[in-house]
């Protein structure tokens, strides 16, 4: 079954924006919500993730915080 | 044994590998991340061939450019030890030791830290180093930014929109960047200016509710939900302790990015190169893979 992938990022991020084409390079579906003006989506992630810092990406439910492209690729199994 | 691994892949470390690459040396890369501070550059508009490029943009364009060649890149590595040995260099990073006969080192420039308790535990938990990223979060919130120039002045004029409070923790008298922003942010009815006055301690519970300042030798607390720190950069050069550095810390480079040290070159912003620049240290990053280069054809190993 294919992961859900929830990405809570800022428009004006740069690591937001490589982690987003870090994504679409491999062909991963993902699911983006912009939290500099989601309130709702910015609160949701504060809370998952006790912290203020974006990118957020959920895995199923498994966080990474930041662009941690190593951690990311082995939570998808992308070699 | 390599002839030359290069710390760093910014503008200086990637230009040097496409250079070290089209001499066909044995060389290795060895890095945090891929683009340094390059990335931050939200629009670039002096890079000759781009009239407008994004720094993310031109970061990928570095990336691409080095990638048409076989260039053995180790991301996530960065250096913490540079020991000489006889006629060799040892490098050392959390995975492996290294061994090279010539090094470049182009480790670029980190944010400057407070140095104040409470900052490490409220990293991104309501302190953050990047205002343009976090910004947004603190819609509604009241913020601090600590620092007095150009970047603080970005912060707290885009943080104006957005906050109910900005106040700007000046540790000078007065503060400094461009006029036209300073006016903008002196005459905002909602940005507090607080000069002479320097933050000793980020406090909260799980995310930061307030920070201490000691002004005129008395402390005040300010409640704030949000800590922008912009108060410069500092050189990546605390693993170079053989090479001569300046009073910043950087590293002291010739005309041919030689340092005090024979076959440890340097390049880009850790060096004490006048003007720090994307295309400056493109150019000295391909300087001082030609220099490394000539230096390896003229000794025998």
């Amino acid at each position: 079954m294919a992961s859900k992938i929830l990405v809570y990022s800022t428009p004006t991020c740069p690591h937001c924006i490589r982690l987003k084409q870090f994504l679409s390079e491999n062909k991963v579906d993902f699911i983006n919500y912009d939290v500099s003006v989601d309130r709702e989506k910015a609160d949701e992630m504060i809370k998952k993730s006790g912290q203020m810092g974006v990118p957020v990406t959920d895995i199923d439910g498994q966080l990474v915080i930041g662009f941690d492209k190593e951690q990311i690729k082995s939570v998808l199994g992308l070699t | 044994m390599y002839d030359l691994i290069i710390i760093g892949a910014g503008p200086a470390g990637i230009t040097a590998a496409v250079y070290a690459a089209r001499k066909k040396m044995d060389f290795l890369v060895l890095t945090g991340d891929i683009g340094g501070q390059t990335i931050w550059s939200s629009n670039v508009e002096n890079y000759t061939g781009y009239q407008f490029i994004t720094g993310v943009e031109l970061a990928q364009k570095f990336e691409e450019h080095m990638r048409q060649y076989k260039i053995s890149v180790r991301e996530n590595e960065p250096v913490i030890s540079l020991e000489k040995a006889k006629d060799f260099f040892t490098l050392t990073t959390a995975k492996a030791v290294y061994q090279s006969r010539t090094v470049i080192i182009a480790s670029g420039k980190r944010s400057r830290e407070l140095g104040v308790a409470g900052e490490k535990e409220f990293r991104n938990k309501g302190l953050t180093y990047c205002a343009t990223c976090d910004g947004p979060l603190f819609s509604g919130k009241d913020v601090a930014i600590v620092g007095n120039g150009n970047s603080a002045l970005d912060a707290a004029l885009q943080m104006v929109r957005i906050s109910p409070r900005v106040y700007i923790i000046n540790k000078v008298s007065s503060l400094s960047g461009d006029a036209v922003m300073r006016e903008k942010a002196i005459s905002a009815k909602n940005i507090t200016v607080i000069n002479d006055a320097t933050v000793t301690e980020i406090l909260g519970d799980k995310l930061v509710t307030k920070i201490r300042i000691k002004r005129n030798r008395s402390l005040e607390e300010i409640p704030v939900q949000g800590v922008f720190v912009e108060i410069g950069l500092i050189p990546n050069s605390d693993f170079a302790s053989l090479v001569k550095k300046n009073d910043l810390g950087e590293l002291e480079v010739d005309c041919r990015n030689s340092t005090s040290v024979e076959g440890i070159f340097a390049a880009g912003d850790v060096t004490s190169v006048p003007e720090k620049q994307i295309i400056i240290a493109a150019g000295e990053g391909a300087k001082a893979a030609l220099s490394s280069f000539r230096y390896l054809a003229g000794h025998k190993f």
